[in-house]
């Protein structure tokens, strides 16, 4: 199974195993990692899954798309950067084995 | 038989074109549950063609509620085709005065977008750290003064008490005054008879609010940046230059978002452990739920029962087709009660996993901005109560508000038990 890295604000990192398909958010809340709320479920509705996606991955992984929900939601989030991505729209297949996700100091 | 068993309502025997959710009674009498059982069951995307507000949509289930949230560009918020609040408050708005009156909660992209962004940094989690101490001290005292072993109301001394102080530190409102954003809150949702005697006086207390703020902000303006939300608007280049009615529009929104809602989960949390004494226990045993338990109050209490959107073009809502310029109704009362995606959805649990998964907040661009505030408050609160009180106990029947969109108390008679 594919690896992610979650690494926390404070820099505890939490490496797991995500099954092909599994979103990053609900790979993050299975796991208890802190600092990902995903208080949509995931629908894409409520901007508590945001990440960093470390630049080194930031091609293989899209950036969101403007004018789509993704982007909409995003503008509104504190310490919004060039590589931030709702975790809820990240689909974990075998090419991304080895992302790498740093979490906001808190989720709004 | 008692009086209120004799007038009440089979409610499966209502003619479904009947059904209609909209009647502040079924709130305050507290009978809602039922409708929105039986529409959830039976008519989930539900039309009422006639109402005291015209022909309108009932939303009951929670994936359906999300999804009309989330499409903006489909249902719009704008105040001048509708606005977000069923029935509107306060007076129609082509035959007011107050009809200009301009806020994001009832604007679409991109001007939302803008005021936003402007407000939301001040009651982000970050800003939020500095402000907890200070509503921790006056959470103390306001539970320090209150008197034990007396039935006291704990509406209007605590509940009531905290959020105003609350909002008073927040646009660092003059001290001694405080009491005046409570009214102010109150006269936004009242109508005549209901709080007000009339619209004009309805207008004149609001037009009052507004020349209060307004000097408040012309002190501001231009000074040092401070971290106060009057101040934060009068100096960014987004709001700065605001029309009146825009600059009153905001000042109410952040007033009633952050009021009422507020206030009425501090009650509403009492009433919940009251009704639910293993859970009281559970909490008394182990106040680490306290940060879960919230979440749970705020889904539980649901302060706002609903928001309204106006469809701007056709679309597609659980099987049923919207038309342009119909009125939809997203009933989070009833969401946050649908068992399909909320487990046990009609117990109260503090220890119930995913507590935050609820809809008390709304979702989209839309979703509450000043929900960690309120989390805080709530969080503070308990955890202030629960080092002082083995219960507060609830010794009379509570009266719940006459309102179709406010879910709340008016009074709430209590005996608190000192540990
Ligand atoms: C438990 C307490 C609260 C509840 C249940 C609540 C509920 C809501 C709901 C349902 C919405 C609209 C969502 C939509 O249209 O989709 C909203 C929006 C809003 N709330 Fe709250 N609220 C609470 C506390 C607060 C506080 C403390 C503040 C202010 C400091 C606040 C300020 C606002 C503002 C400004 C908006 C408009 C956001 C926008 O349109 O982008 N609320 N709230
Ligand atoms: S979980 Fe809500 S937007 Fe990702």
């Amino acid at each position: 199974m594919p690896k992610v890295t979650y690494i926390e604000a404070s820099g505890t990192e939490h490496v797991v195993s995500v099954a092909n398909g599994t979103t990053c958010r609900d790979a993050a809340m299975d796991n208890d990692i802190p600092g990902i709320d995903g208080d949509c479920g995931g629908a894409c509705a409520c901007a508590t899954c945001h990440v960093f996606v470390d630049p080194a991955w930031l091609d293989r992984v899209g950036r969101a798309v403007e004018g789509e929900m993704e982007a909409n939601l995003l503008q509104f989030v504190p310490d919004l950067s060039e590589n931030s991505r709702l975790a809820c729209q990240i689909d974990i297949t075998d090419a991304l084995d080895g992302l790498v996700l740093r979490l906001p100091a808190s989720q709004h | 038989m008692s009086v209120s068993e004799i007038f009440s309502t089979d409610v499966s025997k209502i003619p479904l074109d009947e059904m209609d959710v909209s009647d502040p009674l079924l709130f305050q009498n507290d009978t809602i549950g039922e409708y929105f059982s039986r529409l959830r069951a039976e008519d989930p995307v539900h039309f009422t063609p006639k109402s005291r507000f015209g022909p309108y949509w009932s939303v009951t289930k929670f994936n359906d509620i999300v999804r009309v949230e989330t499409d903006h560009k489909a249902f719009s918020s704008d105040a001048g085709i509708g606005g977000v609040a069923f029935g509107g408050i306060g007076v129609p708005t082509e035959s007011s005065a107050m009809g200009g009156l301009e806020m994001f909660i009832a604007m679409d992209p991109p001007k939302h977008d803008i005021q936003r962004k402007v407000v939301s940094p001040i009651v982000a989690p970050s800003n939020l750290e500095n402000l907890e101490p200070i509503i921790r001290e006056r959470a103390a005292a306001i539970l320090d003064s209150l008197p034990a072993g007396k039935v006291i109301d704990w509406v209007d001394l605590v509940s009531i008490e905290l959020t105003t102080m609350t909002l008073a530190t927040l646009f660092d409102f003059p001290w001694e005054e405080r009491r005046k954003l409570t009214r102010w809150s109150d006269v936004v949702t009242a109508s005549p008879g209901n709080g007000v005697d009339s619209w004009e006086q309805w207008q004149r207390e609001l037009m009052e609010c507004g020349m209060y703020f307004k000097e408040l902000w012309n002190q501001r303006a231009g000074g040092e940046p401070r971290n106060d939300l009057i101040s934060m608007l009068a100096g960014s280049p987004a709001t700065a230059n605001m029309p009146f009615p825009e600059f009153l529009g905001n000042i109410i929104q952040l007033i009633v978002g952050g009021n009422d809602t507020t206030r009425n989960s501090i009650s509403g949390g009492v009433l919940a452990l009251n009704e639910n004494p293993a859970e009281y226990a559970k909490l008394m045993k182990d106040p680490g739920l306290i940060p879960n338990m919230v979440s749970e109050i705020i889904r539980w209490q649901t302060p706002i029962n609903c928001m309204l959107r106006t469809a701007v073009q056709e679309a597609d809502i659980g099987g049923k087709t919207i038309h342009k310029g119909d009125k939809v109704v997203m009933w989070y009362l009833s969401g946050n009660r649908d068992s399909e995606v909320i487990e046990r959805a009609d117990e109260f649990l503090i220890d119930r996993k995913n507590p935050r998964q609820h809809l008390s907040f709304g979702f989209g661009i839309h979703r509450c901005v000043g929900n960690r505030l309120a989390e805080l408050q709530l969080r503070v609160i308990w955890e202030e109560i629960v080092k002082r009180f083995s219960k507060i106990e609830i010794v009379g029947k509570p009266v719940r508000t006459l309102h179709h969109i406010i879910h709340g108390f008016t009074r709430m008679p209590v005996v608190l038990h000192p540990r």
